[in-house]
């Protein structure tokens, strides 16, 4: 388990888990996953394995954290124990309260709150296989989630991280990548009003590699979004095809 | 005095900012007066406060001998803890530590280490066993805006000027000797804010400011100018070109800043 790898990406260009610079991990995208939920979705991001459940637009309890004049968005993301290799205390750990926080303000800005004023959202994120990345995949499907629970949206958030490992900026680091490389930067995009909601960096990046990483990232989401906006139709096609019957 | 704001005021600031100007008389991209005490806190082993303006941080640190991480075990610890205290704004409550507090030291955290300020491999005593962790503590005194750049600013000097007891090791036992030599630090990394205000950014936003922003953006920057830490912050969105905009401003700012610091 502590075997760090000298090299994460060989002479060629390839990475360890076989993949060139910018290619993203397989992704599977399902909406509508879990028939308690007002909205719902789960992403396969490689090996991470996250389901989003949201709840609203609903009363705010206690009452009197609504807002006279806009919804509230409420966000939890939570990691199962057995998610890790090493188990993970169910406590919510410090990280976590961070990434509610910042997966939150990723998804405000793309919905419509002035709409559903004195209500509140709920948007519970549990992770249950973490293999780097989750807060992206997270972002992906509470996006989707929010969407099949009818709330009206701007646009559908999408998010990927770029990052600098060895010597090369790539896309879409997993969890080796992430732990040994040299830098990560999980974005958050809208695609069609190019806003960048999300955005954090940790490690030591120049200014140069810093815009590439961006774009890389911005790239990525941009290969996501149709992904994403395909598990939505699905759904009702679905549903069509029911009621049709 | 509540921190709520008119639309009115709301309106005018972000009206002066389109045109240039800010409500305090400052250029966009123009920090506050800083000014820096330190080790005011003779029983901590580094102190330093800072006035930002009308925001003023305290940063203790304090050095104590305790085990490793499993994963480093000949690096020492790093463990930043932020408090944001009740006397310092209205709207501070007492109690467990919220979201703003957490993600405030997280911030500062991910300055400090990913930059490498501190050499945490020299703070090994014994691999595996015993090392030195480092304790900052941030105590924000008054709030009136940007606590990053204040709490991250404070926290590196209070770093700079902290003293590591002298120890030797006797049959597996740590002796503390007296004397003292400085904390082995590598860097000094430059935390800048920023904050997005109809298309325009600026530098350094103030309590009123802050409410008027729909997203603020803060910025690591080390001596060679690389960066080492970013966190977007606000329910606000940028564009990648103003991404782009705001790290070369950040980039100027903390070569202005560490001038100025003499950093």
């Amino acid at each position: 388990m502590n075997d760090k790898p000298e090299k994460l990406i060989d002479k060629k260009g390839v990475r360890l888990d076989g993949r060139k610079a910018d290619e993203l991990r397989p992704l599977r995208l399902q909406v509508g996953v879990l028939p308690n939920a007002d909205g719902s979705a789960y992403i396969e991001h490689g090996k991470n394995k996250i389901l989003v459940g949201v709840f609203g637009p609903r009363e705010m309890h206690p009452k009197h954290l609504s807002l006279s004049d806009r919804m509230v968005i409420r966000c939890r993301y939570h990691m199962a124990p057995f998610s890790v290799p090493e188990r993970k205390s169910p406590a919510p750990s410090r990280r976590e309260v961070e990434l509610s926080k910042v997966i939150r303000e990723s998804l405000e800005p793309s919905v419509f709150v002035d709409l559903y004023p004195r209500t509140g959202i709920d948007v519970f994120v549990e992770v249950l296989q973490a293999d780097g990345g989750t807060r992206c995949a997270a972002i992906t499907a509470a996006s989707l989630a929010i969407a099949d629970a009818g709330v009206p949206l701007r646009d559908l958030v999408v998010a990927c991280a770029a990052g600098k490992v060895d010597d090369t900026v790539v896309l879409d680091l997993y969890d080796l990548e992430d732990k040994v490389g040299v830098a990560d930067v999980p974005v958050a995009y809208m695609p069609n009003l190019n806003a960048v909601t999300l955005l954090q960096m940790d490690g030591v990046i120049s200014p140069a590699e810093f815009e590439t990483a961006l774009n890389m990232a911005v790239e990525g989401c941009k290969k996501i979004y149709p992904l994403q906006k395909e598990a939505l139709k699905t759904k009702y096609m679905t549903v069509k095809e029911e009621v049709e019957e | 005095m509540s921190t709520m704001l008119t639309k009115v005021k709301q309106k005018q600031i972000a009206q002066l900012i389109a045109e240039g100007k800010r409500l305090d008389g400052r250029g966009l991209t123009d920090h506050r007066e800083i000014t820096i005490e330190e080790g005011l806190i003779e029983k901590a082993e580094g102190s330093a406060r800072i006035y930002l303006g009308k925001t003023q941080v305290l940063v203790g640190v304090k050095v104590e001998t305790g085990e490793p991480f499993p994963d480093t075990p000949n690096e020492g610890v790093l463990t930043v803890n932020a408090e944001l205290v009740p006397l310092a704004s209205p709207n501070f409550e007492p109690g467990p530590p919220d979201e703003n507090s957490i993600e405030l030291a997280r911030i500062v955290d991910r300055g400090i280490r990913e930059s490498k300020a501190i050499s945490t491999e020299k703070l090994c005593i014994e691999p595996g066993k015993k090392v030195f962790v480092v304790f900052v503590d941030i105590w924000v005194l008054n709030y009136d805006g940007n606590m990053i750049d204040a709490a991250a600013i404070a926290a590196v000097s209070a770093l700079a000027n902290t003293k590591m007891p002298n120890y030797e090791v006797e049959d597996g036992e740590v002796k503390i000797k007296t004397g003292y030599s400085p904390l082995p630090m590598k860097s000094h990394p430059i935390t800048v804010t920023m904050a997005k205000i109809g298309d325009k950014l600026i530098v350094d936003p103030w309590i009123e400011e802050e409410q008027v922003m729909e997203a603020r953006i803060s910025m690591a920057i080390n001596e060679d100018g690389n960066i080492c830490a970013i966190q977007k912050g606000g329910a606000g969105f940028f564009s990648p070109q103003k991404i782009l905009e705001a790290s070369k401003l950040a980039q100027d700012k903390a070569a202005e800043l560490r001038k100025k610091l003499d950093w």
